[in-house]
């Protein structure tokens, strides 16, 4: 697949040797703009830190397409609000793709700063403490950040958590104008009407993919209710998962194009 | 004039080893504040103390095998403070243990070897030594060799601030977007037993953290930035110095404990009346603005 932004090959990720992602196969094309869907404990986070390597594989591998950039908004970040930090501070960060550890900030490059976060309506707001920032202000300072990064690969992972609507709808004309810019994008999102109404294609997951493909079509009732009954704890005695029990035969060329439907049994305890 | 003169001025022109005291605790100063002032950031403040406990063992062991020489004894807390240092942080990183527990568990075991080894050889007057220093006694080497450290600290601290900053301010996000999280933070344990080592000839081993801490947790006080808090930490700290060793000259008091009560009292002082203080938050602060 040249136009693979990122290719899944039998990825398995997981915590203490019980998978949350299972021999996922698969590719992001280029220039796509997917939602991720799915129960609580349905692998979604785990396949975000995996893709950007913060957690490594159990199984199998990511292939990220050469020279790709990634910029990666964490649900659960570990910012130190307490940190004395300003906006501006934390905003800049984004510039490290750029400019490293060493390189000098430009006139440029805060001139680009102050644009960001004009662009998530927080013109400003560069001189403000982190601490005195409310939790949609934070989050609209991070996607700042993210816009900074220039990346071509961007994960979002639950971006809308706590976000008021309208700051919805600012976050959401922003991936949009991403999506326009080529940039390949995966979000997190819990809002099934949301997803519905903005994103092209969706990827259901249940520990492993129930569907996977043009949003309309993977999330049928039938493929909602497949996900619903995914059985979210771990069974500690669950047998071991032997590689030759399973078909590893999955055709990554026709992808996520089509609903990507796994038909057959999976994983020890498959939905 | 004259009496000022004698005051201040006097017993640094009139005595060399005053000269000496003043430059050494000078020069300690501006390594170690913008340290404590990244230690206390990171919520490691009782870390630094631990560190300082578990330089003991290599400086007894120097002292063990080649009496009270400086650079032995520097080597000797070099190497056991980065022992400890990378054990305690891998520890951290690469199991579920906090950086807290696994700190405390290996200071404690170091500072228990220290102990014994300077009981089998030494006396108590030696342990005194060790443990709290003197910084009326600095002779060139010592200088020199706290010269050394404070420039190390300076330019690793220019060359990787951004990736401290960002390793204390977002850590995950370092992680997404460079190798340099791990060793950053091990650079920076580093740093932080080589100013305590420099620290522990001029004010011991247990008080050369209190002038990294105190000026650093006094400065947290006055300001919202990094930098400047890194500068005014420094400042602290020099005042301190100037002030204990005065103090320690005209009271003849031990030196080590009057630095360090002098950055005590700036530390009360800005609890107090800092700008982010108690005082100023409760009395003054009743004016607010319309938006």
């Amino acid at each position: 697949m040249t136009n693979a932004s990122l290719t899944f090959r039998d990825l398995t990720l997981g915590y203490n040797s019980h998978p949350a992602i299972h021999h996922l196969n698969g590719a992001i094309r280029k220039g796509s703009l997917t939602a991720v869907v799915g129960a609580n404990g349905s692998g979604k986070s785990t396949l975000m830190k995996g893709i950007v390597g913060v957690l490594k594989p159990m199984a199998g591998e990511v292939v990220r397409a050469p020279g790709v950039r990634t910029a990666y908004l964490p649900q659960q970040s570990e910012l130190d609000r307490s940190f004395p930090a300003r906006v501006v501070d934390l905003v800049s960060l984004g510039l490290w793709p750029k400019r490293g550890m060493l390189g000098r900030y430009t006139a440029e490059d805060r001139a680009a700063v102050s644009k960001a976060l004009m662009a998530v309506g927080l013109g400003g707001f560069e001189k403000r403490p982190i601490d005195t920032l409310s939790g949609g202000q934070l989050q609209r300072t991070l996607f700042a950040r993210v816009l900074l990064q220039d990346a071509d690969l961007i994960l979002l992972d639950e971006p809308f958590n706590a976000v008021d609507a309208k700051t919805v709808g600012d976050l959401i004309a922003l991936i949009k104008r991403w999506h326009g810019e080529e940039r390949t994008i995966m979000v997190v999102v819990h809002d099934l009407d949301l997803v519905r109404q903005n994103f092209p294609e969706t990827l259901l997951l249940a520990r492993q993919p129930i569907a996977w493909g043009e949003t309309r079509e993977t999330l049928k009732p039938e493929n909602l209710l497949r996900a619903r009954r995914f059985h979210e704890a771990w069974e500690e005695n669950a047998p071991w998962c032997e590689p030759d029990s399973h078909d590893h035969g999955h055709d990554d060329s026709h992808g996520h194009a089509h609903g990507h439907h796994h038909d057959h049994d999976h994983g020890p305890r498959a939905a | 004039m004259e009496a000022l003169y004698g005051l201040f001025i006097a017993p640094f022109a009139d005595f060399a080893f005053m000269q000496r005291a003043l430059f050494g605790s000078l020069m300690l100063s501006l390594g170690a504040c913008p340290i404590g002032v990244f230690l206390m950031l990171r919520r490691m403040s009782l870390s630094g103390d631990a560190m300082a406990h578990a330089i003991l063992p290599g400086a007894a062991a120097g002292f063990l095998f080649y009496g009270l020489e400086i650079l032995p004894m520097t080597i000797g807390g070099l190497i056991a403070g980065v022992i400890v240092a990378l054990g305690a942080g891998a520890v951290s990183r690469f199991t579920i243990q906090r950086e807290d527990a696994s700190m405390a568990a290996f200071y404690l075991i170091s500072l228990a070897i220290g102990v014994l080894m300077v009981s089998i050889r030494g006396s108590s007057v030696d342990l005194m030594h060790v443990l709290f220093g003197t910084v009326l006694a600095l002779n060139n080497e010592a200088l020199t060799l706290i010269g050394g450290i404070v420039a190390v600290t300076l330019v690793s601290l220019a060359i990787f601030w951004r990736a401290l900053v960002a390793e204390c301010l977002d850590p995950l996000f370092l992680r997404s977007v460079s190798r340099m999280g791990s060793p950053v933070h091990f650079i920076f344990l580093g740093l932080v037993v080589l100013n305590l080592v420099g620290g522990f000839q001029a004010l011991g081993t247990l008080l050369s953290v209190g002038l990294m801490m105190l000026p650093a947790a006094a400065a947290r006080f006055w300001t919202v930035r990094v930098e400047p808090m890194c500068a005014l930490a420094v400042l602290i700290g020099f005042a301190s110095c100037i002030a204990g060793l005065l103090l320690s000259y005209h009271a003849s008091l031990p030196s080590g404990p009057a630095i360090i009560l002098s950055a005590g009292v700036v530390y009360f002082a800005s609890i107090l009346f800092g700008t982010r203080g108690v005082l100023r938050a409760r009395i003054i602060h009743h004016r607010h603005r319309t938006a």
